[in-house]
């Protein structure tokens, strides 16, 4: 029986030989940006391995893959009393996060639907608040605490990470209030909507994932947060980050338990960052493409 | 339903050296349709916006009904506006869209509701109440923003360049079902766009701008056939009138080497602005004016020939009176193109022609002023 086999289109063969070459590219750039992203994720790595050992098979002077995990470092943490340092971290960095976004919302609405002549002159000074070294204001912050008894106060943290995110937030919500067409505000207004009703039914439905790209920057610069917490906070106050330099004492580092606190302390970022990541990416991204 | 006069409407944005409306004078019938048109910059959608409360208006007043609109929020107009990109809301479905004026004021569930049917109904979008404005295509969604504006029974429609959004097969059809529409619904409409075709076939009148000045208003076959001044003459029309220097000569003007009866004298006009259509000129053999052919657009059933005067005397200014060309560009770029409409059967780049002039169908402009002789 004849095969009838279909001419060759003109210009495919060379095409098929482009896009090979091109495979292989890609390939080698895919390998490139394995390698990479395993160099920037190693030491995390590292860490959670480490807090699956002993502390002796920490020690060791050529570092091990291969090992029997425990969980015996967890317990030691959970049994050394981290809950309240949770709970301080907790209550401080959510507090804040929502302290923030009420005040940046209206904030940066009006700095970007509703601009007058010196809005320019207004986010500067916002900005140029995070110019300031914090270690610049710490005797002054430390002073003042100390006068009004509010040292080593978790109400004292909100209150400094509510001033030390604000600009920040700002910043971000004014740059999502800007991709909102002011078309939509017009139609909304034309439609007979008062202020607080667009706000709410036509803007923040909008710049949501703005709103939560925004919360979650709050949430880690707050929770991760060491320098104010470790001076203005002692007994009852302290948060996570302090509680983990307690593992760096005169009688040594506690690798093992040292990295075992740092992974109970990053979970909670991590598991928010993955629970809103689409949000986060959009939110960040926003404005990039129009 | 109502009437809507700018008196003398004038809005001045800040920083700029001249009115982006100036001194507006337009009365607008009850039910009437009226196109504001001109090119980009000439203060048309500006004029819609201080009708519709979203521009301040400077000096002067609009009024709507009777009433002064000047300190007036937009939305205590009563007013519908449909906008050139839509504004519709993406979080909302197409019922909840077109129904949220109704629920903010106030309108009770099953009223609000039955008006949103009867809108989808006439505008065919019964289907499509439950999606997000994301799932439609963009004549859904310009449809959507209509019913939007139908729903609410306004006073007055304001429609800024609805259709720019569009493929041009689209536009076509969209626009008949506008004019359709405001026909059945007999709300007084006010339409901007800067598609003169769009202008002439769906406005009851028409009204030229630019450059925030009023240049004319009345029906699209006034402006076709009488434009008021060079500017309209050049603008109205698909292609663009002809426009020739011209200067008085006895018995009529001179165009370069070739004399045209004038229907009146034009002593008193040193020089003149001669406008033909290009329908009105045919290729003939005794034709009063040589042209060399440039290109010609064949268009089917029809073609255009562009050439450029031979008469080697044509001093051929098309200004409009203000110092400028026709088309915007600074005097002393003389163009001497030539349009003629022609047949399926046409000439070829580089052939020299001969076009016979319909002098009944001659506009004559004054040159310094742009203004109409006759």
């Amino acid at each position: 029986m004849a095969t009838v086999t279909a001419p060759a289109t003109p210009g495919t063969t060379g095409t098929r030989t482009v896009q090979r070459r091109k495979r292989k590219h890609n390939s080698w750039w895919g390998i490139v940006a394995w390698v990479v992203g395993i160099i920037f994720f190693f030491p995390v790595l590292w860490m959670v391995l480490t807090s699956f050992k002993t502390e002796s098979q920490a020690y060791t002077r050529n570092p091990t893959f291969g090992f029997t995990p425990t969980l015996s470092q967890y317990h030691a943490v959970f049994s050394s009393g981290v809950w309240p340092y949770i709970a301080n971290s907790g209550f401080a960095t959510v507090i804040s996060t929502i302290i923030v976004l009420l005040l940046a919302t209206p904030c940066a609405f009006a700095l970007s639907l509703r601009p007058v002549k010196k809005t320019r002159d207004v986010l500067f000074f916002f900005i140029s608040t995070k110019m300031l070294p914090v270690v610049a204001a710490i005797i002054p912050l430390f002073v003042i605490a100390e006068a009004i008894k509010m040292l080593d106060n978790v109400w004292t943290m909100v209150i400094l990470y509510t001033a030390m995110n604000l600009p920040i937030a700002v910043w971000m919500m004014r740059s999502f209030f800007l991709e909102v067409p002011g078309e939509l505000l017009e139609a909304a207004d034309m439609d007979g909507a008062p202020l607080r009703r667009t706000m709410a039914e036509v803007i923040l439905p909008v710049v949501a994932p703005g709103l939560a790209a925004t919360a979650l920057i709050c949430c880690i610069f707050a929770w991760n947060e060491f320098f104010l917490a470790v001076n203005m906070t002692a007994a009852n106050a302290a948060t996570v980050p302090v509680f983990l330099v307690g593992f760096i004492s005169s009688e040594g580092l506690y690798f093992a338990k040292l990295a075992a606190a740092s992974t109970i302390a990053t979970l909670p970022v991590v598991l928010a960052g993955w629970v809103a990541q689409r949000q986060l990416v959009r939110g960040l991204s926003f404005g990039a493409i129009k | 339903m109502a009437e809507v006069v700018y008196d003398k409407a004038t809005c001045m944005y800040e920083g700029s050296d001249r009115p982006a409306v100036d001194a507006l004078d337009l009365e607008i019938r009850d039910g009437e349709f009226v196109v504001l048109v001109g090119p980009s910059g000439s203060g048309k959608t500006t004029a819609l916006r201080m009708l519709a409360g979203l521009e301040e208006i400077d000096e002067g007043s609009i009024r709507i009904a009777g009433r002064d609109m000047v300190g007036v929020p937009s939305r205590d107009r009563d007013i519908a506006m449909v906008f050139q990109n839509y504004a519709l809301y993406p979080n909302k479905t197409v019922s909840e869209n077109m129904g949220f004026s109704l629920k903010m004021h106030g309108v009770p569930k099953d009223e609000r509701d039955r008006r949103v049917r009867d809108a989808a109904g006439l505008l065919d979008l019964g289907e499509l109440l439950d999606r997000k404005p994301r799932h439609l295509s963009g004549g859904q969604r310009q449809r959507v923003a209509m019913g939007r504006a139908i729903v609410r029974e306004p006073k007055v429609f304001c429609m800024d360049e609805p259709l720019s959004n569009l493929d041009a097969q689209l536009r076509v059809q969209t626009r008949t079902q506008i004019a359709e529409l405001q026909r059945r619904l007999k709300v007084t409409t006010v339409y901007v766009t800067h598609d003169q075709v769009e202008a002439m076939t769906m406005g009851d009148r028409v009204a030229v701008l630019r450059n925030g000045v009023l240049q004319q208003a009345d029906t699209p076959t006034e402006l076709y056939d009488h434009p008021a001044n060079v500017f309209v003459a050049g603008f109205i029309g698909s292609p663009a009138m002809n426009r020739l220097a011209g200067k008085p000569a006895e018995g009529g003007v001179a165009v370069g080497r070739v004399h045209l009866p004038a229907p009146r004298p034009v002593q008193e006009h040193p020089e003149l602005v001669v406008g033909i259509r290009p329908e009105h000129l045919s290729l003939s053999a005794e034709g009063e004016l040589e042209l060399q052919v440039d290109i010609v657009e064949d268009l089917g059933s029809d073609s255009y020939v562009y050439g450029h005067l031979l008469d080697g005397e044509t001093a051929a200014t098309t200004g409009d009176g203000a110092g400028n060309q026709a088309n915007g560009s600074p005097p002393g770029e003389h163009s001497t193109t030539v349009i003629v409409r022609a047949g399926r059967a046409h000439p070829q780049p580089g052939e020299k022609v001969r076009a016979k002039v319909d002098v009944d169908q001659l506009h004559l402009f004054d040159a310094r002023s742009g203004l109409r002789i006759s």
